[in-house]
């Protein structure tokens, strides 16, 4: 490959990006999650979910849920580069067990008339979506289940009037008796 | 019932301050006072057992303690006020981060209730510094003051050491609260960097080491950041091995460039003998380095056909820009003796007698030749002069970035550690003349010179009155060739010999500037007058400018051009045009 005119030397990557879901304890103390996130924009890794919320009151402890992408060779960096900060206790790649279970919550508006009503309360019933808040043009429907199913849930509703979504992000937990 | 006001450790925040540097042996700080620092200040003023070094300018304050700390294995201490006290303090805690330098910064901050409106002097210090820093803290109650100044000592100096910064509000200075002296439970609990390594993977890379037929060992700052248990071991490692051994820019000193298994640097301006035995090694021991792009070259024709081991403090550094066979996480010294250990118990000693004569040929090319000239004086041959003048002395060496830099990585031979102070990672230019005043501090009875250039000596030159005021003798070394050479060098081989800014057209009367410090000036511009002046220099007790005047076009050879691996380096000799314009053809086509 000819290189541009640099004193450094571009690499080409051929290697495929995989998605890592990552579970973080970290000192729930202040800066921490810009600590985290800083990691990620200061070092150009992605972070496509991210969900943070104290776990243990007594202890300080917080669990940070991340989901990134990268090749093989930077999941490994993040989980290293993480692992190195001073108020991270632990790094688990939730993704690299295998035993895993992940979940999201998603508030979904939707707004129509007549027989798309009808069809959004059938899908949801389907999906095992609650209604959370109803007027006679909409419905907010909540919905938990992995990334994908709420994707999925999501896209049904688009031709039924989809006004909004908020999503909490990927919450993550091994299975079986032990903690991370 | 205690009565709180005869409690010794009942005190000021700023008085705690004091008292922690003292707890942790701190014998000297450089610093600058401002408006959110003053209460420190006055507790200084009050005190003896801290001396406290006024600089010029905070970035001064933060190389000058990195130049304390690398020349002592101790912490360097940093004491800025807020604001722009603080923001001039990111190149230096930048600087120490990526060269792994343990530097502790004390910075003031607005008064808490201020905090987030914009008060005068006020910034995000913690925001700015995060990235810069192994970790820093927003100290808002008096009462953790202790606990988080312990921490970042304890934080600063193990491990992989690096910059903290305490960021301490002035109201939190005039506090009352408890202190306490340092204790174990001062530190995160989360915070524990692995010591010791694993045996089984030491047994691995031993196993590979015995039966090497091609080996080396690369080592680097890691080395010397692990003391001076690490340098012994290394040098026996390499003693009963009989390997050849290379070493990064911040890894010189640790194995000393007499020694007979010496190879010089690797590298982009590495020697040829040593980047050969690297690419063609088949058992590769790298100590305390980080595979930098600087060494790697091409990272994907790096060393192809060899077993790496790596042995670093640091996980992030395993498998970060080349994927290693053998890891080794843990302290340096700790894994060699282990290494050690268990190659002396095995039976098998490699017999490497060929690779040897392999390695004299490649030493034969003679990869640091460089043109004589009876008219003009070579900058290789002035830190030759340099180095032959000063050999058996008690000599520290600092520098500034670019070609005076890596000429003095090559022909200044170092025979200890802790002896090279210079910036590698960020290549920070105005580093070494602040660099040097914190050597000469920490040593005051040592020969320190910084090696120097006409343009990065000017970016930090105002130190030269903190090194007057307090009577360091530094010897500023400065190779004047009037242009910033290696952005120049860059310029002739990439961008068709557009010297777009790399030409200084006003510079100062270095000589004249001297003495306007209250320094002593030489200027030198003839060959045969230079061993004289080097040795004027030498004998003055005070700070000298020295501008040697150098050949102004003379560009830094042996050269890894990029995007090229180890084994395509560019020879003096053939650094003709037509050779140099072919090495960078592929660069050429896309500029």
């Amino acid at each position: 490959m000819n290189q541009p005119a640099s004193a450094y030397f571009i690499e080409d990557r051929h290697d495929p990006n995989e998605t890592h879901t990552l579970s973080v304890l970290v000192q729930n103390e202040p800066g921490v999650l810009a600590r985290v996130i800083g990691l990620f924009s200061g070092r150009g890794y992605n972070i496509e979910s991210l969900t943070v919320s104290e776990t243990e009151a007594q202890k300080h402890l917080s669990r940070i849920t991340i989901v990134t992408t990268g090749t093989p060779m930077v999941i490994e960096q993040i989980k290293h580069q993480l692992d190195r900060m001073i108020p991270v206790y632990r790094v688990v790649d939730m993704t690299q067990t295998k035993r895993s279970i992940e979940r999201e919550l998603a508030m979904v508006k939707v707004r129509g008339q007549g027989e798309h009503r009808v069809e959004a309360l059938r899908l949801a019933d389907a999906f095992r979506a609650r209604v959370i808040d109803a007027t006679t043009e909409s419905f907010v429907f909540e919905i938990t289940g992995n990334t994908d199913k709420i994707n999925q849930y999501i896209d049904l509703m688009r031709p039924l009037g989809l006004v909004e979504v908020s999503r909490t992000g990927v919450a993550a937990i091994g299975r079986g008796p032990e903690g991370m | 019932m205690t009565d709180k006001s005869h409690d010794p450790n009942q005190m000021t925040g700023a008085a705690m301050i004091v008292r922690a540097l003292i707890d942790h042996g701190v014998t000297d700080i450089f610093g600058y006072p401002g408006g959110a620092v003053l209460p420190i200040y006055d507790e200084i003023f009050q005190q003896s057992e801290v001396q406290h070094i006024l600089v010029r300018h905070e970035q001064g304050a933060g190389h000058a303690a990195e130049g304390y700390a690398r020349s002592t294995g101790k912490p360097g201490v940093a004491l800025v006020t807020s604001g722009p006290g603080a923001t001039n303090m990111v190149t230096p805690l930048t600087d120490a981060l990526m060269d792994s330098i343990p530097l502790v910064c004390i910075s003031g901050q607005v008064p808490t209730h201020l905090i987030g409106n914009d008060a005068f002097q006020e910034c995000d210090t913690v925001g700015i510094t995060r990235p810069c820093t192994k970790h820093n803290w927003l100290v808002r109650d008096v009462n953790d003051l202790a606990k988080v100044l312990h921490e970042a000592f304890y934080v600063a100096t193990t491990g992989r050491p690096g910059p903290v910064l305490v960021d301490v509000p002035k109201d939190v200075q005039f506090a009352t609260g408890t202190y306490h002296p340092p204790r174990k439970s001062d530190v995160h609990r989360s915070y524990a960097p692995r010591v010791k390594g694993d045996a089984t993977q030491i047994r691995k890379a031993v196993s590979l080491l015995a039966n090497a037929k091609r080996p080396v060992i690369y080592s680097g700052g890691g080395v010397i950041n692990s003391g001076p248990e690490a340098t012994k071991l290394l040098r026996e490692l390499v003693e009963v091995t009989g390997f050849p051994i290379t070493s990064t820019l911040m890894g010189l000193g640790a194995y000393p460039a007499s020694g007979k298994n010496w190879l010089g640097m690797l590298g982009m301006h590495g020697t040829y003998e040593a980047n050969m035995t690297m690419h063609d090694c088949d058992v590769m021991l790298c100590v305390g380095a980080r595979f930098d792009d600087r060494i790697t070259g091409r990272v994907d024709a790096f060393s192809p056909g060899s077993k790496k081991i790596h042995i670093d403090i640091d996980p992030s550094s395993i498998n970060k820009n080349i994927r290693v066979d053998v890891p080794i996480i843990g302290d340096c010294g700790n894994i060699l003796g282990d290494i050690l250990q268990v190659f002396k118990a095995e039976s098998k000693k490699p017999d490497i007698k060929a690779w040897w004569q392999q390695i004299a040929q490649w030493r034969a090319r003679n990869s640091l030749y460089y043109r004589k000239s009876n008219d003009v004086i070579l900058p290789q041959h002035a830190i030759q002069s340099l180095f032959e003048a000063t050999r058996g002395r008690d000599t520290y060496i600092t520098t500034e970035v670019g070609q005076h830099q890596m000429w003095a990585a090559q022909f200044y031979g170092f025979e200890e550690p802790h002896r090279w102070m210079t910036s590698g990672g960020l290549g920070t230019m105005g580093y070494g003349l602040p660099a040097a005043v914190g050597v000469q501090v920490a040593h005051p009875d040592s020969l320190v010179i910084d090696i120097a250039g006409d343009a990065s000596v000017q970016m930090t030159i105002q130190e030269m009155s903190t090194a007057v005021q307090y009577e360091l003798p530094i010897k500023i070394f400065i190779l004047n060739n009037q242009y910033m050479g290696m952005v120049r060098q860059w310029q002739q081989l990439l961008h068709g010999n557009r010297l777009s800014h790399s030409y200084s057209e006003a510079l100062p009367d270095f000589v004249k500037l001297a003495e306007a410090y209250g320094g002593v000036g030489i200027q030198v511009h003839k060959p045969s007058d230079l061993d004289g002046a080097i040795q004027e220099m030498i004998s003055v007790k005070r700070p000298v400018l020295f501008d040697c005047r150098v050949a102004a076009l003379e560009n830094c050879f042996p050269m890894i051009p990029s995007g090229k691996a180890h084994n395509e380096m560019l020879l003096p000799e053939q650094a003709n045009d037509e050779a140099t314009a072919k090495a960078f053809a592929g660069g050429k086509a896309l500029v």
